[in-house]
Parts: C-alpha cells; structure tokens; sequence
C-alpha cells in the first residue's frame, strides 16, 4: 500500500524544476560596444602612422634610455627611502603631547606641502646663491665649512627636494596609519608592561601599516612619476633624456611613448610589490585570506 | 596584599573616585559592583596606573604603584618603571584586546619575552600549558578573530596569566559576550579563584559574586558603599541603595 502525502508530491514536483539564470540583454550591448571601441582604439594605435612604432622600438632600449631610467629609479628610491625615514619623526612629532614638537612638525608641513616640487627644487639648486659655504660643528660655535656647490651638486639637490617634499606627505601618511589603531591596543600593550619602543614597532605598527600601504603606494608611485620634474635641473632622468633625444630627431610622439610605456611599467611592478605587501600586513585582520591570482590561476589548472 | 587608601580622581569636571579605601588579601577573590559610572571600571584602571590618581596611594605587597617614596617626598615613577610594575599586575578587558595581527600564542608569548625577559622557549611552552589550561590547547595559531568572544576572553585572561602577577584585574569581563558564552568565560575564573589567584572583579555577574567572592564591594557615585562577605552585602544588604540595586539587578 503505497500513500502518497501531500508532502511527498511537492518533493517529486520539485525534482523537476529546473532553474533558468536570469537574461542580462543590456549587459551583453554594453559589453559589445565596449569592446568595438577598444577594438576601433588598439587598430588605430597599430596603422596610425603618426605612433612610429619602429621609431619606439628602437629606442625602447636604447643604452641612453636604460641609463637615463636607472637615475628615475635612483631618485624614486631615494626619495621614498629618505622620505619615508622623515616621515616617522615627524609623525611622531605631531603626535608628541610636547607643543614645541608638535608645532614644528606641524610647520614643516605645513611650508612643504605648501611650496611647489618644481620651486623647490629650483631652491634647492641655487642654494649656494644665498649660502655659499655650509658648516657643521657646535651650533653657533666652531665647526668644519664646505662650500655649497662642492656639497649639493644637481643630483644632491634633486634628491634633496625630493626626500624633503616626500617626507611631509610620509609623516602625514604615517600620522593617519598610527591613529587608525584602536586606543585599547596601546592600553592592552601599557597593562602588559611590554617597553614603549617595543610597543611601537611590535603592537602598533604592524596594525598601522594596513591604513598606511594603500597611501603609501600612492605616494610613491606619485613619486616615480614626480622625478620627471627634476628635468628642470637638468639631470639625465628618463623624461630629460627623451626630451634630448627628441629635441635632435624631432621624433616627439614615438619617444614621449618610450617614457610613457617605462613609467606604466615601473608603476606596474610597484602595484604588484603593493598586493603583496598588503596581503602580509593583513594577516589576523581578515578570517581567512582570500588566495592571490597566481594562487587562483594554480587552482583552476589543477581542475 | 592590595592596600588601596584616599584614592580621587577626577576626569574634566566630574569627580569619579571620591576617597576609595580598600584592603584585598592575598589569594582572595574581591567582587565590585555597581552601577554604570560608579567609578569601578576606573578603580581597576588606577591600581595598574592606566590611569594616575589624583590623590591617594596604592600599594600592593608594601610597593607603591607609579611612585617611589623617599622620605616624605613621592618621586613619580617614569614610564620604564611603571611599565616593569605592571608586568605584574595582570588586567583583563571588557573588549578583550587582544593583538589581532598576533597568533593566540603569540599573543600569549609577547609580554613574559618582551617585558620580562624570559626564555622563548620556556614561555612558548607554558603559553601551550595556559591555552590548554583555559580549554584551547588546539586553538594555539588561530588569530583572535578567529575565535569567538568567549575563547577570545580566555586567551586574553592565559596571557594575563602568563606574566605570572601577584594579583589580575578584571574589568566586566563577561559583559561584551554573547549570554551563552558568558558560562566559559566564568568556568575560567572559578577555576582561578579556586586555586588561590588574587583577583578584583568588576562584574554584573551577582551569581559569580556569590559563589567565588571573599569579599563583595558595591560603589555607588565614587564611593564604597558597603563591603563585605556575599552573604552579608548580598543576602543582607544594610543600605538601601545597594538593595535598590540587587533588587534591579536579580529581576
């Protein structure tokens, strides 16, 4: 004797059923037209012959250029490292309860974020105009003196302007990062008796860094770009020299190419050094980590 | 030996410790109730100088805590040295606190290394003893939030535990969990209590108060109202403010 419940027939009804995905038509023409444009914008790079491609290629890695992106790189590491280093002082600076250090790195950056990079730059290279020997020993008191010029050259100043600009958007940086971190954490640190310094770098920072990287990033990819400025010095960083090289052939679009096509490459290398710096100071702030694009790409190989 | 005697404070305009005087013996378990801005949460916070009193002394085992007496004249201590005090003060948080970039164990491990210098073999060993000890021995490299409010309050009372302290601080422990983990968290501490740890508890727990309390304390606006054993300040409460409280709070 078989009974059939009521129950039992919406079970065997649902069986059946059989789900349909909902239908997106204006998802695919925007899809389709996206891609007729992108279509239209790669074919007019490849024959509009105005790009010079074998003009691009050729100096793509010309000796010149490739010594001329190395002082690109010099000046954006030692703009970041320098920067980065006045950052943390001046960070502190602003967060010590001492008015007088909170005040000073409160002007500092205030004058830095304040004057143009170009103008200070411009400054930097002509200090030897308003001090033309400097001196370190006792303040006030005796000391050694060298002359201006012989101690800043073009690329001292550079570097100067740089690290100097960089370090008064790095203590803002590390400013926002520091109090980002939750007021119970210092006090958890305090009531373990855990040294102040240890605090810092061991409670703190770690936790700071994740509201520091993303702006971070930014500002040292602003940076790279940044060091095209110094070209006003007359330093053989790599827009300078494209500028040289087109100055004598004439050739501007193919060699402001070779700048452009470097520069996306340096900033895209730093956004992957980001990813992955990010996903280091994550650890603990998320359940589980979700796995990278190489891991994912791994993954759906095995499959 | 905890001697707490005159302790004020005052925060802006508001007096929230208005002469505290409190004796707790070694070993024994103080419970300190209250309503919500009576000032218990900022008794804890000034026996482990989180937060400096403005008048009065704490001592604890004759040591003054934040200062150094030399004839009659206090020297206030500077950070390094209230720093190596409170390595021996363990406190625990309502919000538990615990370092969320740091393993349990990590979080364990930190201070016995960092503040007192010991071995990081020995102190790893014994954080896997105190994680076992409040029922996580496999829950050693989960981070905290990972964990649940109740086995995240028992890794922050291990690594209390860790340093060793003459004396733990709780600060309403149980009040930022969920009803049903209220229970483990509580087992933890009997457990402490039983084994002769010296504990002062800010608590709502009137049942906890009950069975593991030496003394029982009930403040009210900056002061101590009455104190004594459960059975007298909670069977047999003299003040009317403090019967106006137990009755509102064991509804």
């Amino acid at each position: 004797m078989t009974v059939l419940t009521e129950q039992h027939r919406v079970e065997a009804a649902d069986e059946q059923l059989v789900v349909v995905p909902a239908r997106h038509p204006w998802r695919w023409a925007g899809t389709a037209l996206v891609l007729v444009l992108l279509a239209q914008f790669v074919h007019g790079l490849a024959t509009n012959p105005g790009w010079d491609w074998s003009t691009f290629f050729g100096y793509f890695l010309e000796k010149s250029v490739v010594e001329a992106l190395g002082v690109t790189l010099l000046l954006t590491f030692a703009g970041a490292v320098l920067g980065f280093l006045g950052g943390i002082p001046l960070a502190a600076m602003r967060l010590s309860p001492n008015p007088v250090l909170s005040t000073v790195a409160w002007a500092y950056i205030w004058v830095f974020r304040s004057v143009p990079l170009l103008v200070q730059l411009l400054f930097w290279a002509n200090l030897g105009y308003l001090y033309d020997r400097l001196q370190i020993g006792i303040p006030f008191g005796p000391g050694w003196s060298f002359p201006t010029v012989a101690l800043i050259s073009s690329l001292g100043a550079a570097i100067l302007g740089l690290a100097l600009h960089e370090a008064a958007y790095a203590g803002e940086i590390i400013r926002a990062g520091l109090l980002s971190v939750d007021h119970g954490q210092h006090e958890a640190a305090a009531a373990l008796g855990i040294p102040k310094w240890r605090q810092f770098y061991r409670i703190v920072l770690p936790q700071a860094m994740r509201a520091i990287l993303p702006n971070a990033a930014n500002l040292l990819v602003n940076l790279l770009k940044s060091t095209s400025v110094v070209y006003i010095l007359a330093i053989g960083e790599l827009f300078y020299q494209v500028q040289v090289i087109y100055g004598r052939s004439g050739r501007v679009v193919p060699l402001l190419m070779v700048a452009t096509v470097w520069y996306v490459i340096l900033t895209a290398l730093l956004s992957i050094l980001q990813y992955y710096t990010e996903r280091h100071f994550a650890r603990g702030a998320v359940r589980n980590l979700p796995p990278t694009p190489f891991q994912k790409l791994k993954a759906a190989l095995k499959r | 030996m905890i001697e707490i005697s005159g302790v004020h404070k005052t925060f802006g305009t508001t007096e929230v410790l208005r002469g505290i005087d409190l004796t707790a013996e070694a070993g024994t378990v103080t419970v300190v109730l209250g309503p919500s801005g009576s000032g218990k949460s900022t008794l804890l916070r000034c026996i482990n100088h989180l937060e400096k009193v403005d008048s009065g002394l704490v001592r604890i085992d004759g040591q003054l805590i934040g200062y150094r007496q030399s004839g009659n004249k206090l020297h206030e201590l500077n950070e390094r040295q209230i720093l190596k005090q409170r390595a021996g003060i363990g406190f625990v948080f309502q919000n538990f606190n615990l370092f969320p970039h740091l393993t349990a164990l990590e979080n364990i491990a930190e201070a016995p290394i960092a503040a007192q210098g010991r071995p990081q073999r020995l102190v790893y060993e014994r954080a896997r003893e105190l994680l076992t000890r409040v029922g996580l021995g496999d829950r050693a490299d989960a981070y905290p939030r990972q964990l649940s409010g109740g086995q995240q309050q028992r890794v922050a009372i291990a690594r209390a535990l860790a340093l060793d302290p003459k004396l733990i601080l709780f600060d309403e422990p149980t009040s930022a969990l969920d009803p049903e983990l209220v229970g483990e968290v509580l087992d933890v501490l009997r457990d402490l209590a039983a084994t002769g740890t010296t504990m002062i508890v800010v608590t709502h727990e009137i049942g906890f108060a009950r069975e593991a309390a030496d003394t029982v304390v009930f403040m009210d606006s900056g002061r101590i109202v009455e104190q004594g054993p459960p059975t007298e300040v909670l069977d047999n409460p003299k003040h009317e403010r403090t019967r106006a409280f137990l009755s509102a709070v064991l509804v």
